[in-house]
């Protein structure tokens, strides 16, 4: 009992990274663009959080403003990279996965430059990340140690969730915003600005995402910055998949691969090498996803029409 | 009133380039690299306190031909991301976007590190080899074939199901690696078994050159010159005119991914018994292939899928990567500023793909677009040609990927 | 009184590059509250300059008044603005949405504000904005009211994948009008419709007209212009010709100042000479992806040295009818039964091997040229071979080989030459990226044992085709995508009759060719026809059918409502059949037509 309550309690707690890199990434694909850079900007995320934790921590800011500010700097640096995605693909109109792997490349680059340097500087950031993230209290009942029991940034992964997916069905600007995805030109045609909404997504989507980076590093880490971002970012890649192009499907699907991810770290009486093979689960179930809706075939299960593709106007 | 109208006009024009001189395209990039190297040296200066633009440049220009050893390495690394950019390129030829170049890749390495580490010692060193080859090759090609067959059946996203893929490889690696050796960190070295596999003679770096130089010239002469190739290019241009010439799509995909899978589990083969003589796989993303199959992914769209060219654009790769790692080693800038580089480096490429593609015309009175070619258009057709470029858009492929 | 103007242009140039030049020194008007046909043929600007009021183009120079006032229009926004709305050929409408968000995507808050224009404090503007963002799909009641207006029967909630052409085309028209728009252009909005949908169609747009909505049509069909326009405005090669009130003009006028000189629409035309038939279909049934059956049971059969026409409206299963024969479309029931000419023809080794001739003897397939039978039994098959070379065995009638469930490469390389140019030729059927050259040996590449290709006979025969067909191109090496559609077709249609078919299949091969490249391809089709090539010829324009086919066979919902003597026929009769099945189907061929002579 108190193993699964711990293991669910894990899969919300790392679910959220996912949580927040494929809501960042189905806002961007729902534009139409696949953007393979989301590792890179998670890394960039993370960068800018870890800072604006430190700066603001170092200054003797409450909590509050601490986190405020770690997710404004996460945001600002994952924004950044995806304003550079942007200006790639849809203004130089790019290849957007050769793009989208570049970006990833840098930004990973980044990330790991940034940390030795602070390595050798003797930065770190488990202090400032204390604010980020409390003990599980093992005493406490089984509702709050699951539910209760996170740093802020988890409730705000699921509320931003929450907003998008109301955004995305419910709302014109979210309507104009699967048009665009779907048939630029016909978005064109309607009068939506179609370069505009490209833009808002790739950034929106993109810092979103760098707020996932932060917060693995400042809440998931407690201040490490040992691990590497990127293997998350593929599998919040991968959840978008999972979800279907649709967020509010996707904080189910962050949690069961939070689950999954948590897997091979909690069960016991498994060789090391069979763990191994667990990591795989994620991975294989999207593929397996992928597969399934393929054949299916079923017009509101498929990736965006557009997806991919650029948007020339003259080229109509 | 006239100078009022214009003033509301777009300043600036975009318009497809519908013809473009390979000079001028050279020139663009020529350009855009030398222009990233001086971007990099900047950024570098003022990442570290110890560089200045001259003690780039010297170790830029020392960690790759500072020493024939370096030089010998230099070209060694160069052979193995061509022949992975070799690998795919067919593929991307048929508008496939396999980006899992890297997964297959690894299927190889693991492949034949299976074979290394169970057969060595129970049979001749040399036949162990051979096997490790083939069980490389087959590793491979089942890698690239599954994707394939549901792309072909299904019309299965073929990026995203391959990226998939690329991982559950890793994992695959992640479980034998851990499986033979439990106590490893996620490496089994092979160093002390089969460490002078490849050296001809004393020389541990030429045989990979020699197989890469052989198959680039195959690879070349495959795709422009064999049927294969050619039905490759018509698969990918145009699915209905292949079909309606009789071309067997779904074999042609098939057939194409079996081709890149082989050659994927050659490059992993060499990459464990010749070149490593270890293989490495920590986690899913951190193997021995550590991202090389998706480098080859954009040198292989960089030299608008011409071999020979993507001879050139892996040489800079490589130079940038091996350069910049020695630069970062004597201004201790750490394991990371390589990747940074290389990041920014491939920025100012793609971003020439633009300048070639394009054209921005700005708005003056009097003075039209000049363009020679359209000599032989009408108005109407403008339409319907530039709905064939937007097909090419599609795929993202340079227009000019048949001419090159 | 003259009307008020609702768009005046003035002096509009619009050019693509340097050489071609779509609209030159334009001047027309629209008045308000009227239908005003713009006519003109293929390729005369009509599209690129109704563009520049809708906002996809700019003007190089000129002026653009709407309602009296100057105005840039950069954008379809623009043009929304100036309450100008324009129906695409190809709809502007996304698969995924339903007909209501498609209707209501991309509408600004400005306009409901105006329309509002309720109590103006803050708040309540913030609470507007708010409930105008929500997507309330009871706004579906409010588009309703459009639709009960002008009587479109259309379900708004249904998702547009799932709507037929003239369903999309009327969520289009229902767009333009929910945003306002008050002038309408519509680009060649029949084309695609049956003549019931066409009817609808200009119901629709008289009483919009009749509530003072100002319609510009494009179209280039004349009968049209005719029953719809107040005015015809023409153009030719971009020029304006001229404007006229239709009630003063005639149909020969009209055609008059489209092309600009007298149509000599005397296509040479000669008798079949000795037709034979050449393909049989039998209860030929398609049935698409989709699920739709799109051809119906229709059998018929074409003979060597005939060009059948195929008429109908597109969509009514041309496309799936060509395909299914050549082997492109699976075909659901019915089989194509091809007869080989061989009759006293020699065999050869071309496409037999010594064993399928000696099989083929066995069955009492050959004679000597003496007539007598050929027993190759207890013969050497050295002797066998020289006989065979000798071209001593000859066959004794036609071969007949059923194509039913075989691929294009099947039928190939069973060495029969069914040559096919399909309708949408960068498409399907050559490649647009590869060069003239290499668009050539498409159909032969496969040729050889070699692993490689040969470009040698296909660089010839490129530049054969070049000169003879006049295809301007700066090299055989250019890809075909930057040649003109004319040129195109050249290309395509000279490939597939070097070939020297026995079938002939060409879909729509004049569709946006200008006249003289027309009359090429009709010249082409003609030669082959007497080089006894059995040419099945799919076309729109119902005068050409008539002055170049012998045959018309046509379509209507997937199966044949007819097949009617092209030299004694009268196009209202096949407009009829166009639209309605009749109870007894009349099927002509040359036979029944002496009977039906003698029976005279």
């Amino acid at each position: 009992m108190t193993i699964l309550v711990s293991m669910i309690q894990q899969a919300i707690h790392f679910g959220a990274v996912f949580l927040y890199g494929s809501t960042g990434e189905t806002i961007v694909e729902k534009s139409g663009h696949l953007n393979l850079g989301m590792p890179g900007i998670m890394c960039l995320g993370g960068v800018g959080g870890c800072l604006g934790a430190y700066w603001a921590f170092q200054g003797g800011w409450s909590t509050f403003w601490v986190v405020l500010l770690a997710v404004i700097m996460a945001m600002a640096f994952g924004g950044l990279g995806g304003l550079l995605y942007g200006l790639f693909t849809i203004t130089l109109r790019c290849n957007q996965n050769v793009t989208g792997l570049t970006l990833t490349t840098f930004g990973a680059g980044v990330l790991g430059f940034w940390g030795t340097q602070m390595g050798d500087k003797g930065i770190t950031f488990a202090p400032a990340s204390r604010m980020f993230w409390t003990p599980v209290d093992s005493t406490a009942n089984w509702f709050s140690q699951i539910f209760l029991s996170h740093g802020p940034l988890v409730y705000l992964a699921i509320a931003i969730a929450i907003v998008v997916a109301v955004y995305m069905n419910h709302t014109r600007k979210g309507l104009a915003l699967r048009a665009v995805g779907e048939n630029p030109a016909a978005a064109d045609a309607a009068g939506i600005n179609v370069i505009a909404h490209k833009y808002v997504s790739c950034v929106l989507g993109a810092a979103i995402a760098g707020i996932g980076g932060a917060f693995y590093l400042l809440d998931c880490t407690q201040g490490s910055l040992e691990y590497v971002i990127d293997a998350m970012g593929w599998l919040a890649v991968a959840l978008v998949i999972f979800s279907l192009w649709r967020p509010g499907i996707g904080i189910f699907g962050a949690f069961i691969f939070g689950f999954l991810y948590r897997l091979p770290y909690n069960i016991t009486g498994v060789a090391l090498a069979e763990k191994e093979l667990l990591k795989v689960i994620p991975y294989a179930v999207t593929a397996l996803v992928l597969i399934i809706i393929s054949f299916f075939n079923k017009r509101e299960t498929q990736p965006p029409a557009a997806l991919g593709l650029p948007y020339f106007r003259e080229d109509r | 009133m006239t100078k009022q109208k214009h003033a509301k006009e777009p300043l600036m024009h975009l318009t497809r380039r519908l013809n473009f001189s390979p000079k001028y395209a050279w020139a663009i990039r020529i350009g855009a690299f030398v222009l990233s190297i001086l971007v990099c040296a900047i950024v570098t200066t003022i990442l570290s306190p110890k560089a200045n633009v001259g003690f780039f440049f010297r170790y830029l220009f020392t960690g790759t031909f500072g020493t024939t050893r370096l030089i010998w390495a230099l070209f060694r690394d160069l052979a193995i991301l061509l022949l992975l950019a070799l690998a795919v390129t067919p593929c991307f030829k048929m508008r496939y976007w396999n980006i899992g170049g890297e997964g297959q890749a690894l299927m190889g390495c693991l492949g034949a590190a299976v074979i290394v580490s169970q057969l060595y010692g129970k049979m001749a060193t040399p036949l162990v080899l051979i096997i490790a080859l083939v069980v490389a090759i087959g590793f491979g090609a089942v890698w690239a074939v599954i994707p394939a067959l549901f792309k072909a059946k299904w019309n299965t996203n073929e990026t995203l199901l391959t990226l998939m893929f690329n991982y559950i490889a890793g994992c695959l690696g992640a479980f034998f690696v851990k499986k033979a050796d439990p106590n490893t960190t996620g490496s089994l070295s092979f160093l002390d078994s089969i460490g002078n596999a490849g050296n001809i003679g004393s020389n541990q770096f030429i045989l990979i050159i020699i197989i890469a130089t052989v198959i680039t010239t195959l690879m070349a002469v495959y795709l422009k010159y064999s049927k294969h190739g050619y039905e490759i290019t018509v698969v990918g241009e145009s699915p209905n005119t292949a079909r309606y010439v009789g071309i067997h799509n779904k074999k042609v995909i098939i057939r194409t991914l079996v081709l890149c899978g082989v050659l994927c589990g050659i490059v992993g083969f060499m990459m464990v018994c010749f070149k490593d003589h270890s293989f490495k796989a920590e986690s899913a993303t951190d193997t021995t292939v550590g991202g090389l199959g998706f480098t080859a992914v954009l040198i292989s769209w960089l030299a608008h899928f011409n071999p020979l060219a993507m001879v050139l654009t892996s040489f800079l790769v490589v130079f940038i990567t091996r350069g910049a790692k020695n630069v970062g080693d004597y201004a201790r800038l750490g394991a990371n500023y390589p990747s940074m580089m290389v990041g920014i480096f491939f920025f100012f490429i793609i971003a020439t793909e633009f300048f070639i593609n394009f054209k921005i015309s700005f708005r003056q009175k009097g003075e039209l677009p000049k363009e020679p070619d359209d000599l032989i258009k009408s108005s109407e057709e403008t339409a319907d040609k530039t709905r064939a470029q937007s097909a090419d858009a599609a795929a993202a492929t340079p227009a000019s990927a048949t001419e090159a | 009184m003259e009307k008020n103007l609702a768009i005046e242009m003035v002096g509009i140039t619009k050019a693509f590059g340097t050489k071609v030049v779509a609209n030159k020194n334009v001047s027309m008007d629209l008045r308000e509250g009227e239908i005003l046909s713009l006519l003109g043929e293929n390729g005369s600007g009509k599209t690129t300059l109704m563009n520049m009021i809708a906002g996809i183009y700019t003007p190089d120079s000129g002026k653009i008044y709407v309602r009296g006032e100057e105005v840039v229009i950069k954008s379809p926004i623009d043009a929304y603005s100036h309450h100008i709305g324009m129906i695409h050929q190809h709809f502007k409408l996304v698969d995924l949405f339903t007909a209501a968000d498609n209707v209501i995507l991309g509408e600004k808050f400005d306009n409901v504000e105006k329309n509002e224009g309720r109590a103006d404090n803050g708040a309540a503007r913030f609470g507007r904005r708010i409930a105008f963002e929500w997507l309330r799909r009871n706004r579906v009641r409010e588009l309703q009211k459009i639709v009960d207006q002008y009587g479109f029967g259309i379900d708004l909630k249904r998702k547009i994948y799932d709507m037929s052409v003239s369903e999309k085309q009327t969520v289009e028209i229902i767009k333009a009008l929910y945003r306002g728009a008050d002038i309408l252009i519509l680009d060649e909005p029949t084309a695609v419709l049956t003549p019931q949908e066409i009817d609808k169609l200009f119901a629709v747009l008289r009483k919009m007209r009749d509530e003072g909505k100002s319609i510009i049509i494009i179209t280039h069909k004349l009968n049209e212009v005719m029953a719809i326009s107040d005015r015809v405005a023409v153009l030719r090669k971009g020029e304006h010709i001229a404007t006229v009130d239709t009630a003063t003009t005639n149909e020969k006028e009209l055609t008059d100042m489209m092309v600009g000189q007298k149509m000599d629409l005397n296509i040479e035309r000669e008798m079949p000479q000795n037709p034979k038939p050449r393909l049989f279909i039998n209860d030929m049934t398609v049935v698409n992806k989709e699920g739709r059956t799109m051809v119906d049971g229709v059998s018929f059969e074409i003979n060597g040295g005939e060009i059948l026409g195929i008429a109908g409206i597109s969509g009514n299963g041309q496309k799936e009818l060509l395909e299914g024969i050549a082997g492109l479309q699976p075909m659901a029931k019915g089989e194509v039964i091809f007869h080989n000419p061989k009759e006293n023809k020699p065999v050869t080794f071309f496409h037999n091997d010594l064993k399928q001739i000696k099989a083929k003897a066995e069955a009492g397939m050959f004679h000597y040229p003496d007539g007598q039978r050929v027993v190759l039994k207890g013969m050497r098959d050295k002797d066998i071979v020289e006989l065979v070379n000798k071209e001593q065995i000859l066959y004794y009638e036609d071969e007949i080989i059923n194509l039913k469930d075989r691929t294009p490469r099947e039928i190939q390389e069973l060495g029969i030459k069914l040559s096919f140019v399909p309708e949408d030729r960068l498409n399907m059927g050559l490649v647009g990226n590869m060069s003239i050259v290499d668009n050539m040996m498409l159909r032969s590449y496969r040729k050889g044992k070699s692993i490689f290709v040969n470009r040698k006979r296909p660089k010839q025969l490129a530049d054969e085709i070049i000169q003879d067909l006049e295809v301007v191109t700066p090299s055989d090496m250019t890809p075909v995508r930057r040649l003109s559609g004319g040129n195109v077709q050249k290309v395509l249609v000279g490939r597939e009759i070097a070939s020297s078919p026995k079938v002939l299949m060409a879909a729509y091969p004049v569709r946006g060719l200008d006249i003289n490249s027309s009359y090429t391809i009709y010249n082409l089709l003609n030669a082959q026809k007497k080089k006894n090539v059995a040419v099945l010829f799919v076309g729109e324009d119902l005068d050409v059918l008539m002055a170049l086919c012998d045959r018309i066979l046509v379509l209507c919902g997937g199966k044949v409502s007819g097949i009617v003597d092209a030299r004694n026929i009268t196009k209202e009769e096949i407009g009829l059949l166009m639209t309605k099945v009749p109870d007894d189907v009349q099927k002509y061929d040359y036979d029944n037509a002496k009977e039906g002579e003698s029976n005279d």
